[in-house]
């Protein structure tokens, strides 16, 4: 199958669906691998296995659409924004940013586009410098850049930035340990906004959050998206959030694309079988609901990704597989207009 | 049904150059025989260091109990000397934690630590106990439990050693389990691999649970009954069906409403609690809630209100429980 076949289109969104789907496509991520070398041996190192973290993936992002991305752990979904962000040099495949192949720019030319990408990560406690105060964390960017070279004008800036995402201003004084789990989070979407970014990558951004704090902080994510016109890549395991805040959904197991399709159209008719167990395991906070509810679970472990079955990865564990499961690597088909599923069998 | 552990007013605190942390402020609930009994709440609002109390396991210093009783099986918990509480824990309350790898030994294989525990706590001879062991792994869904034995913790996944937990917790045939955050950690396919096979286990073996969780659906889905915990108290108290078809506070309220639910249209926006949650060294004189209470009046903030009957089995601390009732019922 060719690069260009693969490629899934930028599928409509809900909501404000024509907007979106007229847009230009912002993110073109084409069949990227990145594969890590397992080394051994203290004075002479030698590969004896490589990781295949990421193995061919392919998947587009329009203007203003947030595309969801989940997957069970180490399935290669921060392998993936960390690519994007050009912290990982990609075994091989393409990311075009704004029509720009990224592999094609020297430093000096990447450094401008890689203002616009920005990254939320999960761990506020250690995403953030505790030897900082917040204020000058979210500063920080905007000097390194050197946009608002003038004091003033940038810790006006900050300040803005502070009651954007809901703090109160005082607290630009404050140092991270004297915040709340939450608080640290706004701190970090703050310095991500700080240089007026196009594109920001959420790693769990709320995952590590309570569930109050949680819905306070996907709010404020949502009122930046229509603010500031953002566009998302929004990493997490909980699908429940990913169904509330995205318009796309691609689910990955063991560094591959199993399905990808439209927010709704996923959820209500999930086709492949990984995607209904990861659905199927969810349980929904309504005990009537769960008295009456068979539990399907899933059989087995994740396998490691430095020895993944042979096939289709999911092979081992599927409640569909064939003998030619084991054998035939699916092909990552269009089965319905924007719905697509590597499964042969569903 | 009987009870078999009984938690009268219990007081835990911790004293810190800070002040003290009131960490379990005048708790009660009880555990039934083959009971599961869910304790939820946001993080830091006492759930570890209520269950921890159980087993007498808080550092003190900075940490000690403060007041109250604690009564399981007729023993008064607080009374036995450390020999005598050491032969209760692992033995009749068991305990799994969120983070498996730290409970197990990295250095001993997985067999010793099964055997160890059989030897030490039932006196089992080698061979027996090996047996036993295997049979043990086998009933968590450990395949090829023989060869396993051999291995160490670090061989296994995450979901693998949960289930070794699992089975070292069941080994001495306790009456109680305590689970404190038993999934957390692991993906949702392992966490319901997991979670089924503990309700499975208990209602086989008659052994009681507590699980400890901020997960509403695990809650939903496992407990018969529900503790709801706030800055160190209890706040709401009933069965499943009752905390999630009649919620009588506001925060268990604010806490249904904040979660984005699959099992329903999505909505356009969460209904998040707002603020954050208290500091426990600076409790005010009223209801801990006040400060992000949609309902608050004056009273709120003077008076703590005191857990009171909703309905048959059914409490709740909140001075406007009767006449927030059927608002906040429409709100949900
Ligand atoms: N620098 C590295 N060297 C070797 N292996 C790596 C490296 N970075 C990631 N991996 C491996 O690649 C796989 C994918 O990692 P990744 O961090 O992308 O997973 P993930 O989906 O983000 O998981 P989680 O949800 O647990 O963070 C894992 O098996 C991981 O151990
Ligand atoms: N060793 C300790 N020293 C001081 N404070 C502690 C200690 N352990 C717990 N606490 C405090 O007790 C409170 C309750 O903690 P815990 O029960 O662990 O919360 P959780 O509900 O997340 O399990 C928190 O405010 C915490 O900071
Ligand atoms: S007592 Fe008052 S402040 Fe506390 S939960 Fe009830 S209404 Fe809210
Ligand atoms: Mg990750
Ligand atoms: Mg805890």
């Amino acid at each position: 199958m060719s690069v260009q076949q693969a490629l899934p289109p930028g599928g409509p969104p809900r909501g404000s669906a024509e907007t979106i789907q007229k847009g230009d496509v912002l993110l073109d991520v084409r069949d990227l691998k990145m594969y890590f070398p397992v080394t051994e041996g203290i004075v002479f190192r030698r590969t004896v296995a490589v990781v295949k973290a990421v193995d061919g993936i392919s998947f587009q992002i329009r203007k203003g659409e947030t595309l969801g991305l989940v997957g069970e752990s180490g399935c290669g979904k921060t392998t993936t924004g960390r690519c994007i962000l050009q912290l990982e040099r990609p075994t091989s495949g393409e990311i075009i940013f704004e029509g720009q192949n990224l592999n094609d720019l020297d430093a000096r030319a990447l450094r401008p586009l890689r203002r616009k990408i920005q990254v939320i990560f999960q761990d506020p406690y250690s995403s953030l410098n505790p030897r900082m105060k917040t204020g000058d964390i979210v500063a920080e960017p905007m000097y390194v850049h050197g946009i608002e070279p003038d004091a003033k004008a940038r810790e006006r800036r900050v300040e803005e930035l502070f009651s954007v995402c809901g703090l109160s201003v005082k607290m630009i004084d404050r140092y991270p340990h004297e915040m709340s789990g939450g608080q640290r989070q706004r701190v970090g979407i703050a310095r991500a906004l700080s240089l007026n970014p196009e594109f920001i990558i959420c790693d769990e951004a709320v995952s590590a959050l309570d569930v109050s704090i949680q819905a306070q902080v996907i709010n404020l994510l949502e009122d930046l998206r229509e603010e500031f016109g953002l566009t998302y890549l929004f990493i997490a395991h909980d699908l429940s959030v990913v169904r509330h805040l995205c318009h796309r959904v691609a689910v990955m197991y063991l560094g591959k694309m199993v399905e990808l399709a439209d927010c709704d159209e996923l959820y209500d008719n999930p086709l492949h079988p990984y995607t209904r167990a990861l659905l199927a395991a969810v349980p929904v906070p309504d005990p009537a609901i769960e008295a009456k509810r068979e539990h399907q679970t899933v059989k087995g472990e994740v396998p490691s990704p430095m020895n993944p079955p042979s096939g289709c990865v999911f092979h081992p564990r599927c409640p569909l597989a064939v003998e030619s499961c084991g054998r035939k690597i699916p092909e990552f088909r269009e089965v319905k207009p924007g719905h697509w599923v590597a499964c042969t069998e569903t | 049904m009987a009870a078999i552990l009984e938690i009268e007013n219990l007081q835990t605190q911790f004293f810190t150059s800070a002040g003290t942390v009131r960490a379990v402020d005048g708790i009660t609930y009880s555990v039934n025989h083959g009971e599961t009994v869910a304790i939820v709440g946001e993080s830091g609002c006492g759930k570890s260091v209520s269950a921890l109390s159980i087993l007498r396991l808080i550092p003190d210093p900075p940490g000690r109990v403060v007041g109250g009783h604690i009564r399981f099986m007729g023993l008064d918990i607080l009374a036995l000397s450390d020999a005598e509480i050491r032969k209760v824990r692992g033995r009749r309350i068991a305990m799994v934690f969120q983070e498996p790898m730290t409970s197990l030994n990295p250095v001993l294989t997985i067999g010793r630590q099964l055997t160890e525990t059989l030897e030490h706590h039932l006196g089992m001879g080698r061979e027996a106990s090996n047996a036993r062991a295997v049979e043990l792994l086998g009933m968590v869904g450990i395949s090829d439990p023989q060869r396993r034995l051999a291995q160490y913790p670090h061989h296994l996944s995450g979901g693998m050693r949960q289930r070794v937990m699992i089975a070292m917790a069941l080994s001495c045939e306790p009456e109680l389990i305590i689970a404190d955050e038993p999934t957390t950690a692991l993906d949702v396919t392992i966490q319901a691999q997991i979670l089924e096979l503990m309700r499975d286990l208990s209602k086989r073996l008659g052994v009681a649970l507590i699980i400890i969780t901020h997960n509403l659906g695990v809650v939903a889905r496992y407990a018969d009954r529900v503790n709801v915990m706030y800055a160190g108290k209890i706040i709401e108290q009933g069965s499943a069906l009752q905390i999630y078809h009649q919620p009588s506070h506001p925060y268990t309220l604010g806490l249904l409403n904040s979660v984005p639910r699959l099992d329903r249209p999505r909505q356009a926006k969460l209904d998040p609690i707002e603020g954050q949650p208290p500091d426990l060294t600076r409790l005010g004189a009223g209801c801990a809630f006040q400060p992000r209470c949609r309902f608050a009046v004056t009273r709120c903030a003077q008076e703590i209100p005191p857990l009171e009957t909703v309905s048959e089995g059914h409490v709740s601390a909140c001075w406007r429980r009767d006449d927030l009732g059927e608002k906040m019922r429409d709100a949900s």
